[in-house]
């Protein structure tokens, strides 16, 4: 493997690793300020997505119609939150679960109806060519700002969470729930919030992976695993924890694609290695998280 | 004698009786049509539904003179949901033919069910190799093309060019085992590498910075549906266009990609059994209704589609509505004549046809938008069939 194809890997990678962090991030505060399973988050990605594509269609701006996504998701999530989830903080996981997943049914039915099975949500032309950033390594310029963004935004949500008084809360939340609320913390207007957020996240992911994915129904379950994965390997409740193991499975899931069949066309004839290659890559990430499981049970940052 | 005569004579007429009942003419006809209708390759199976019904009612809602019914399924692009709707639609809505389906695994899932029944399966698209070889299924016919075709004429397109490396990427299921073996049969210089990627995948980063590292003279892609759109433009924002010369199966560079990825297009030449402008009645015909009834122009597998419901219609015309004797009907479907949108055409003895293939282009039509047309009226390759059929015992 020369450095270039290792340079590009590895950027495909990081990409491939923000954008599922900006899924793992939600996930993983809700799960460990709220205690609350959350299987609909995939939903709000699509949701985000969706929007995205209308707006961009509705004001003909990509930039224009992206910002206004992000917001309306958020509402629609702190809707679905004030209205819905708050009566499930209280039960035990298995309700949580059930209804969780009838919300994805519903939302990915409702999309159907109200915008179809798939929308096209194009490229912006100045960003749809390769910049050269060394001599030899071309990069899709696109996938570049979307490294771009979701080094911003992991770097915000850092400074959020580690830096401001509402961080202090949620991670106060995250670590002791009852305490956090006996030292008086709002937490009715704190999970709202991080609902928000966490949906805001999840529509800057959808809306940026549109146009180089497929917006479609559906398209949340996929990813919502490999998010899932992710806040197992970094440790529940944890932003840095989520940040680490979304590069790990992003990686992992890259360079597993490449070079795994290139290690079995080493040992077996290109026949055999081309079949067993692809399968054996797209397990590796599960293999990582029952190592991570295997050795530290609580995920590699767990909070408690 | 006379006694002896008795059973015979009696069975005879038990035999002759049965014949009659079985070749009474049915009333109606109902056809189950299960297909990929949704999600990113869901463009696939609308236009193979699309052309089927216009086919009918082109017919005036008959086949072969007899009224017919069709029941559609989305398969959702998932095997298991296909196997069902071929169980649901053969053992409850007792349809008397299945068609529709556009991916093999989903085909080759639900197929079972409909042919152990001995209910006529007539594929507008799916035909992997084990089914034209040792796998050859009495109640199986290809109206489309061989999976290997198009890809053994980009291979031997390839070789007439000079082409010396070639990279080649296909999904991991059978009909991506097909293609890419058979473009290998017929392509002369160096496969570089070759890589199977998830059935459905979108991102295809990864592989497209082992294809620059490759340097290829060809890449030859066989991605149908989304897949394809999404593999062009990452290809083409990734700059590869530049250096690299992309080389697609039919379905990969027609109307729905293209409307898909854009102006990149223009100039991209693939294979195929049909275009858009084949200079022969029947296809002028259909390209005209279809753009008239639908408001887009048609595919390879709205040709494939339309050309399903044309041989049912001269299967079923030819018994005369008696579709019930299976081995009369089987015969008719054997030596079908109709006037395909593809031009000649007939069955070979595994029931893959034989036919011609053409090298075609993406241009520009009047009305400025990306259609792809024949590069040349002289086939690549002419009645040409499959690599497999002498392992078929059907003779």
């Amino acid at each position: 493997m020369t450095w270039i194809l290792f340079l590009e890997q590895a950027l495909n990678g990081l990409q491939f690793g923000l954008m599922l962090f900006l899924l793992a991030s939600g996930l993983t505060l809700v799960f460990g300020v709220m205690d609350m399973i959350n299987l609909a988050h995939g939903a709000l990605y699509m949701v985000g997505a969706f929007l995205a594509a209308w707006l961009v269609q509705l004001t003909q701006s990509f930039l224009l119609g992206v910002l206004l996504a992000i917001p309306l998701t958020a509402l629609f999530a702190m809707a679905m939150e004030l209205t819905l989830l708050r009566t499930l903080y209280a039960r035990d996981h298995m309700s949580q679960v059930l209804a969780t997943f009838s919300l994805i049914l519903i939302i990915n039915e409702g999309v159907r109806m109200i915008w179809g099975t798939d929308m096209p949500l194009p490229m912006p032309s100045v960003l749809s060519g390769p910049v050269e950033l060394l001599p030899g390594l071309y990069y899709p310029s696109y996938r570049l700002v979307i490294i771009a963004v979701g080094l911003v935004l992991a770097a915000l949500l850092y400074l959020a969470v580690a830096h401001t008084r509402a961080g202090a809360w949620v991670r106060a939340g995250a670590s002791n729930r009852e305490m956090a609320m006996a030292m008086g913390v709002n937490i009715k207007a704190l999970f709202t919030l991080v609902f928000g957020l966490g949906a805001a996240l999840c529509a800057v992911a959808g809306a940026l992976l549109g146009p180089l994915l497929a917006v479609q129904v559906g398209m949340g379950e996929s990813i919502l695993i490999l998010a899932f994965v992710v806040i197992v390997i970094g440790g529940i409740g944890s932003i840095w924890g989520a940040f680490v193991g979304s590069l790990l499975v992003g990686f992992v899931d890259t360079f597993g694609r490449t070079l795994m069949p290139a290690l079995l066309r080493e040992v077996f004839p290109p026949q055999v290695a081309g079949a067993a290659g692809p399968a054996f890559a797209s397990i590796l990430v599960y293999l990582l998280m029952a190592v991570v499981l295997f050795v530290r049970p609580q995920g590699l940052f767990a909070r408690r | 004698m006379k006694r002896s005569a008795l059973p015979w004579l009696l069975s005879a007429a038990l035999a002759v009786a049965g014949a009659a009942l079985h070749a009474q003419p049915v009333s109606k006809i109902k056809i189950g049509l299960v297909s990929t209708l949704s999600g990113p390759n869901g463009a696939l199976g609308e236009d193979i539904r699309d052309a089927f019904n216009l086919a009918i009612s082109l017919n005036e809602g008959k086949l072969g003179g007899i009224p017919v019914e069709v029941v559609i399924g989305d398969d959702q692009f998932k095997p298991d949901v296909g196997k069902q709707l071929f169980e649901r639609m053969v053992k409850r809505d007792k349809v008397d033919f299945m068609t529709g389906v556009v991916f093999s695994n989903i085909m080759l899932a639900g197929l079972p069910e409909a042919a152990n029944e001995k209910v006529f399966y007539i594929s507008p698209n799916a035909a992997p190799s084990p089914l034209a070889g040792k796998d050859c299924n009495p109640f199986f016919f290809v109206a489309s093309w061989p999976n290997d075709a198009y890809h053994e004429m980009a291979g031997q397109y390839a070789t007439n060019r000079g082409v010396k490396t070639a990279y080649l990427l296909a999904p991991n299921y059978q009909a991506g085992k097909d293609s890419l073996a058979g473009f290998k049969r017929f392509f002369k210089g160096k496969v570089v590498n070759e890589v199977y990627t998830k059935l459905g995948q979108l991102d295809y980063s990864a592989e497209l910075a082992e294809i620059r590292a490759a340097k290829p003279e060809v890449m030859y892609a066989f991605l149908p549906g989304g897949m394809g759109v999404n593999f062009i433009k990452q290809f083409v924002a990734a700059g590869l266009n530049k250096d690299i010369r992309l080389l697609l199966p039919g379905f990969g560079a027609d109307q729905d990609i293209s409307r898909g990825v854009g102006e990149v297009m223009l100039g991209i030449n693939d294979t195929a059994h049909w275009a858009l402008d084949l200079n022969n009645a029947a296809n002028k015909r259909f390209v005209a209704e279809f753009e008239k009834a639908y408001k887009r122009l048609p595919t390879v597998y709205a040709a494939q589609g339309y050309d399903t419901a044309l041989i049912l219609d001269a299967a079923i015309r030819s018994v005369k509505g008696s579709i019930n004797d299976k081995d009369a009907l089987r015969k008719a479907l054997r030596e079908v004549k109709f006037d395909s949108v593809r031009g000649a055409f007939r069955f070979n003895t595994n029931h893959y046809p034989i036919q011609n293939y053409y090298l075609r282009e993406v241009k520009k039509d009047a009305q400025g938008r990306l259609v792809n047309l024949l590069a040349s009226p002289q086939p690549i390759m002419a009645n040409h069939g499959d690599a497999y059929v002498q392992d078929c015992a059907m003779r």
